[in-house]
């Protein structure tokens, strides 16, 4: 079969086409949009009829492939860490009905926060949620285990979860592909107990849950994404995910002779880990993300034979490096050049003639009249107007908390209570936050800064594009109060006076800010052309 | 054999085009290619780099040990200097020449040159007016792959091959302005 360089994202997208899914369903999210976006672009894909237009947010995405997998057929789903907390509702119950067509959640972890609010690892909610979770070590091995994936699903009629981090999902390797296979027929489910949650079915679904766990555990003994490489000397390491990388690159390179046993697939294999860990007395738990299966094996009294980011060996936060693996095998580097102190730090800003600057610009103008400003604002290229030149906005937390956090403090009474949020985060995850905000009737500006995409990821299409006003005035804000200007220079004067006049009003105003992001307009000038 | 790349400059400055090339070419040659690359937040004009590994045998890291890059290849000078704590004691610095002033506390020039002088080995290229000599500012990327090619670890002719591939959906013309920006490159050093 073919061989091709592909990211991990791609290689996930590749192997899901080819493992016979019928459809994807996402929200963009960094470091995990390429995967959706290569389905989108597949010619094959497209020939099959493949699902792959984004979802609104990663609760609707998740729940339209579980109805897919209800249906018969397979899905996939794909978010990245933090978007699992916004699916995970959906999530955690599906564990309990349980799937009928394979279903497999992809989650991309952003360990050191290259695009992200936090460092959440996704295992935890694989533990949680008593489901199996699979975390493979390079791009071969996603593609392959994608494949395995949709099987275990099928086989135990559970969704499995899928966990690859930015270093993964972002880099290329050479993948070899596997014959493709067909989709799935149309086979609804016809077991309702399975469906219906009520309490009754969800507790026996619940056991029946927690029954198949020893199951779990002899497919993870029994997994050749599990595996020991032999050595010598009473010390050893465990493995997981894509630290197996940095490990093996160490002793690759010092021609180390030490044992490693890699863990790709949980729930953790306890017969292979036991016979493992009880031949030495020096174990060094390499994880990438939190150190979960660490606190595991250390146990509540601490068992110091296991090293690793709970005492220092590793450090407790970040993504791990081929250098902090090595100092913690013992290896000292002799690297010692460092970044000279002339270099300037250059962090990312909005592109020169972005329409979020004319906004902010805007709203810096209207705030030298008040004598404290406070902007509470979101998730999105936008969240760069907290960095100078703008310094303008106060928070971002995470995706609609600026409608909600605005109304909160509004009701608290302050005033103006500003709220900044992009076209796709407000349709994400602000529209019930501003229903709220109209029932309640309180006095807060929302700016729907609107570039119609979601620019941060890529130019993703966004779900309200051409719909804000009309599901503004649908929700109950006021018509004359959902004001709408162009954020250019020239109206810069303007559109301080309509600003000025709806912070002043005690009601809820939305103004959108519309006009479409530089570097979509751009791609699709350049697309023309070529025509 | 193994090589270790660096490839930085600024987000939107496209050092993403010389990765792929240095990867088609490293495939073509049936070599091992792993090459992590920055997505998201710091594409926004702000600093971005390439590990790019190349290898007759496995890789396992995607990322490139402290103190193991055979070479820094730099689309802009200072940005060559961020990831100086990679370059092997041996390894060497190919940098265009022209800097990308994005930023207000942009350091001065004469002194980034400097400093670039004293880290050993290196090269300055100046590729906006070798690219503006192959015909377009836009084969900058292919000037400096050029300038960088004895120090990749594949032959001239095989990235060469590579250009016209690459570029082979854009039409001749477009591969015959990158191989003379390529071939300029070569030549500049």
């Amino acid at each position: 079969m073919d061989t091709q360089l592909l990211l991990g994202a791609e290689a996930i997208a590749l192997a899901a086409i080819d493992a016979g899914i019928s459809g994807v369903y996402a929200y963009p999210g960094t470091p995990s949009t390429e995967i959706t976006e290569y389905i989108q672009q597949s010619p094959i894909a497209r020939q099959k009829g493949v699902h792959s237009t984004w979802a609104t947010n990663e609760k609707t995405a998740y729940e339209a492939a579980l109805g897919m997998s209800y249906a018969g057929k397979r899905s996939l789903v794909c978010m990245k860490h933090v978007g699992l907390n916004v699916a995970a509702d959906a999530f955690l119950n599906s564990a309990i009905t349980g799937v009928n067509g394979g279903m497999v959640i992809v989650v991309a972890d952003d360990p050191s926060m290259h695009s992200s609010q936090n460092e959440q690892d996704t295992r935890v909610y694989g533990k949680f949620a008593f489901l199996p979770v699979i975390e493979p070590s390079n791009q071969q091995e996603t593609y392959d285990a994608i494949r395995y994936a949709f099987d275990l699903s099928e086989q135990q009629n559970l969704p499995v979860l899928f966990r690859v981090t930015t270093r993964l999902s972002h880099s290329r390797a050479v993948v070899k592909q596997q014959p493709p296979r067909e989709e799935n027929i149309l086979n609804p489910s016809k077991e309702k107990r399975k469906w219906i949650l009520l309490p009754a079915n969800a507790r026996n679904n619940y056991q029946q849950l927690l029954e198949k766990q020893a199951t779990l555990a002899s497919l993870s003994e029994q997994s050749s994404l599990n595996k020991t490489t032999a050595g010598n000397g009473s010390k050893a390491i465990i493995a997981f995910g894509i630290a197996y990388n940095y490990v093996m690159e160490v002793k690759q390179a010092e021609n180390l002779n030490i044992p490693v046993l890699k863990i790709s697939q949980y729930p953790l294999p306890d017969k292979l880990i036991k016979e493992f860990t009880d031949q030495y007395d020096d174990i060094l738990i390499a994880e990438e993300g939190y150190p979960v299966y660490e606190e595991y094996l250390k146990g509540y009294f601490g068992n110091k034979k296991f090293r690793g980011r709970l005492d220092g060996a590793l450090p407790r936060t970040g993504e791990l490096s081929p250098d902090v693996v090595a100092k913690a095998m013992g290896v000292d580097s002799d690297a010692n050049r460092t970044i000279p102190s002339i270099v300037a730090g250059r962090p990312p800003m909005l592109c020169q003639g972005c329409s979020h600057r004319d906004v902010f610009d805007a709203l810096n103008t209207i705030f030298t009249e008040y004598p404290e400003q406070h902007v509470f604002s979101d998730i999105g290229c936008y969240t760069l107007g907290a960095l100078p030149p703008f310094n303008a906005i106060n928070t971002c937390v995470d995706m609609g908390a600026s409608v909600t956090m605005a109304k909160g403090a509004a009701d608290a009474g302050l005033h103006p209570a500003v709220a900044v949020i992009g076209d796709s985060t407000f349709t994400h995850s602000g529209i019930t936050g501003l229903l709220d905000a109209v029932n309640d009737k309180s006095a807060i500006t929302l700016i729907i800064s609107d570039n119609s995409t979601t620019a941060m990821t890529g130019g993703q299409d966004s779900a309200g594009t051409g719909k804000l006003a009309e599901i503004c005035k649908g929700i109950g804000v006021e018509e004359s109060h959902i004001r709408t200007f162009v954020p250019l220079k020239k109206n810069h004067d303007e559109n301080v006076m309509i600003l000025k006049e709806e912070l002043e009003y005690k009601g809820v105003s939305v103004i959108i800010a519309q006009r479409e992001c530089v570097q979509t307009a751009s791609r699709k000038k350049r697309q023309e052309n070529k025509k | 054999m193994q090589t270790n790349i660096i490839i930085a400059g600024v987000g939107g400055q496209g050092i993403l085009t010389i990765a792929s090339i240095i990867d088609l070419a490293a495939m073509q040659q049936g070599l091992q290619v792993k090459q992590a690359e920055v997505h998201g937040m710091s594409q926004r004009g702000g600093a971005v780099e390439s590990h790019l590994r190349i290898s007759d045998s496995v890789i396992y890291s995607d990322l490139i040990p402290k103190g193991k890059a055979n070479l820094i290849l730099a689309i802009e000078p200072m940005e060559s200097l961020r990831y100086l704590p990679f370059l092997a004691p041996d390894g060497i610095i190919v940098t265009a020449t022209e800097p990308f002033k994005n930023i207000n506390n942009y350091p001065d020039e004469q002194a980034i040159k400097d400093e670039i002088a004293q880290t050993g080995k290196h090269i300055f290229v100046d590729a906006e007016n070798l690219a503006r000599e192959a015909g377009n500012l836009k084969a900058f990327n292919t000037v400096m792959l050029g300038a960088a090619a004895n120090y990749i670890g594949i032959s001239k002719e095989a990235l060469e091959k590579a250009i016209e591939s690459y570029f082979s959906s854009k039409g001749e013309a477009v591969v015959q302005l990158n191989i003379k920006a390529f071939r300029l490159g070569t030549a500049a050093i």
